[in-house]
């Protein structure tokens, strides 16, 4: 069965023993959207799940318009710093969102956007590390629909 | 005809990590809707955005059309030397909007 | 009963609206005990955008509105800046009477139409198509200059015929669902009707930006939704009808601040 992924595992795996849940995993647990952006862009890295804070409303108003931010714990060195923030909309009619390129140049692993959500989803993030590991998280989001008088016109 | 916004110190310390803000007015049409008459709107999107601090990029996006409507991305600079940074964006026709600002940097305190 | 066929097909708990016929309020007094900006009405999330006066994506056109107001059209008049000065001192307060009766224009003009008049009459140029980015930004710049300046509108003398218009206008059914503006914005303030939360209807915040429009938009843009809503045929953009309704608008916001530029969903 392909279910999304529980952020409350996630949450629970990036506090303790992150390192103990590997990309087999997470792969079986994602979806198939997912699976393909994962497949395509790190076709050998392991994913584990950690590091990646995520700050999305659980309840969208509106899903042309929503407010993202994530930071990922890192000292940003330059010889320990997040190299890419990678954002991942499962539920969308394409999966990519946005990816951002840092370096130690950027002194904070913290990005923020406003991104369109479609359906009620979790949302993936992945980031990249100097050292080459790649970590992960996600947020759920529900998504209002708007009134159908809007919809109308 | 785009007009962005930056908010970015133009003075800072050496070592300083600085807040730097960006909105730019685009539609990010992404290609999946349609009219009201039922023709499906062309995609048209910013593919990309770079900041670069003296020639250099320090923080590149990579947008799809999941990106909103006037694109606001919020990231950070460590402030090195005196200098400016650009801000660059790329539509999916290679089209460019620059905008500049002059940064002052202090040594460190 | 009403609200289902409206909602037909689009929500699983119908909200049921009291169709009594509805009486027209008298003129001068308040028809709300309390007034209410369409903020309130908002989550958090879009307040704190609305709020953050760098990321507002309405203060795009407020910025292009800042350099329409300095550049002078090609037929040698001068730009808005050479008449008007500084919009931050000139331009205070002003968006917060309008619409408001124009001497020349012997009519009653929203600041819409107040501007264009000032491009045909002052700089000989042509006017702004309603809705187009430039007139929006215009808009959206005199009207920012009043930003948290309390709305107060003059309803009498020359004003008075287009202000009994509006009111009468306001509360008038129709539309196949036969509902007149207080049937969602005086009576069920507050009620969901599905995804919106209905608000009291007050126009304070426009232009506003809507996260549904990806666009900021006029309170004429924001009215035809209204009118197509009850499936009703709505009027064109700068309409006389919505000029009179929004003067009788304003004039029951009074006391709100100006919003412009706000954010809805
Ligand atoms: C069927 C219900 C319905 C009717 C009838 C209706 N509206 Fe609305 N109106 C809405 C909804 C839904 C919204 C968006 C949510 C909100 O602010 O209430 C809205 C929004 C508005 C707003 C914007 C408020 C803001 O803060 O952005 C104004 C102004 C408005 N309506 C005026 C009117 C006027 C004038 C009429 C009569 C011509 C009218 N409405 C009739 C449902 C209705
Ligand atoms: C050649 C001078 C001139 C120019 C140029 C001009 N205006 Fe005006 N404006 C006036 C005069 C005179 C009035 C008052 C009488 C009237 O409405 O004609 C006025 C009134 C106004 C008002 C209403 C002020 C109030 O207190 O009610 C606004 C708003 C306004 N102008 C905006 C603009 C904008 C925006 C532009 C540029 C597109 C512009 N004007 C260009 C001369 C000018």
């Amino acid at each position: 069965m392909i279910r999304t992924i529980n952020r409350r595992n996630w949450l629970a795996g990036a506090g303790t023993l992150a390192t103990l849940t590997v990309q087999p995993r997470l792969l079986a647990a994602v979806s198939e959207p997912v699976q393909s952006v994962l497949k395509r862009d790190f076709p050998t890295a392991e994913i584990q799940p950690g590091r990646v804070n995520i700050e999305l409303p659980a309840l969208a108003e509106n899903g042309n318009s929503v407010r993202m931010k994530i930071s990922v714990d890192s000292p940003m060195t330059p010889t320990d710093y997040v190299s890419f923030i990678q954002i991942i909309a499962q539920a969308n009619p394409l999966p990519d969102v946005a990816r951002f390129d840092l370096s130690h140049a950027n002194g904070l692993a913290e990005v923020e956007t406003r991104i369109r959500v479609s359906a009620e989803q979790d949302i993936v993030v992945v980031a990249g590390l100097s050292d080459g590991s790649l970590w992960s998280g996600s947020a759920h989001i529900v998504v209002t629909v708007a009134a159908c008088l809007d919809a109308l016109y | 005809m785009l007009k962005a916004r930056i908010s970015v110190p133009a003075r800072a310390r050496q070592g300083e990590i600085m807040a730097v803000k960006t909105l730019i007015s685009h539609p990010m049409e992404t290609g999946f809707r349609r009219n009201s008459l039922g023709q499906a709107i062309p995609r048209d999107i910013l593919t990309r955005f770079e900041c670069r601090y003296n020639e250099k990029p320090v923080f590149t996006a990579t947008l799809h059309p999941a990106v909103a409507a006037n694109p606001f991305i919020a990231f950070h600079v460590r402030a090195q030397d005196s200098g400016k940074l650009e801000f660059i964006w790329t539509d999916q026709d290679d089209q460019v909007t620059r905008v500049t600002r002059e940064l002052t940097v202090d040594p460190a305190a | 009963m009403i609200f289902c066929a409206l909602l037909a097909g689009c929500d699983k708990n119908p909200t049921v609206i009291d169709d009594s016929p509805s009486a027209p309020a008298p003129v001068a007094t308040a028809p709300l005990p309390e007034m209410l900006s369409g903020y309130h009405f908002q989550s958090a999330d879009t307040q704190a955008l609305q709020d953050d006066q760098f990321a507002n994506p309405g203060m795009l056109w407020v910025d292009r509105g800042e350099e329409l107001w300095t550049t002078a059209p090609q037929t040698g008049k001068p730009a808005c800046a050479g008449c008007h000065n500084d919009a931050a001192t000139d331009m205070a307060g002003v968006a917060a009477h309008f619409p408001k009766y124009n001497k020349s224009l012997d009519t009653v003009v929203n600041l819409e139409g107040q501007i264009n008049h000032c491009r045909v009459e002052h700089q000989q140029s042509s006017p702004l198509v309603y809705e187009s980015d430039d007139l929006l930004a215009l808009s959206a710049y005199v009207g920012y200059q009043s930003n948290g300046l309390p709305i107060e509108v003059a309803i009498d003398g020359p004003a008075a015929p287009a202000f009994a218009a509006g009111q009468a206008y306001f509360y008038t059914r129709r539309g196949q669902l036969n509902l007149a503006c207080n049937h969602c914005h005086e009576d069920n303030v507050g009620r969901m009707l599905r995804g919106d939360k209905l608000s009291q209807g007050q126009a304070g915040g426009y232009p506003a930006y809507r996260l549904e429009w990806q666009s900021i938009g006029s309170l004429h843009r924001r009215l035809r939704f209204c009118n197509v809503g009850v499936r009703a045929e709505p009027f064109a953009f700068g309409a006389t009808q919505y000029i009179e309704l929004e003067l009788y608008l304003k004039w029951r916001a009074q006391g709100l601040p100006v919003e412009t530029p706000a954010v809805r969903r």
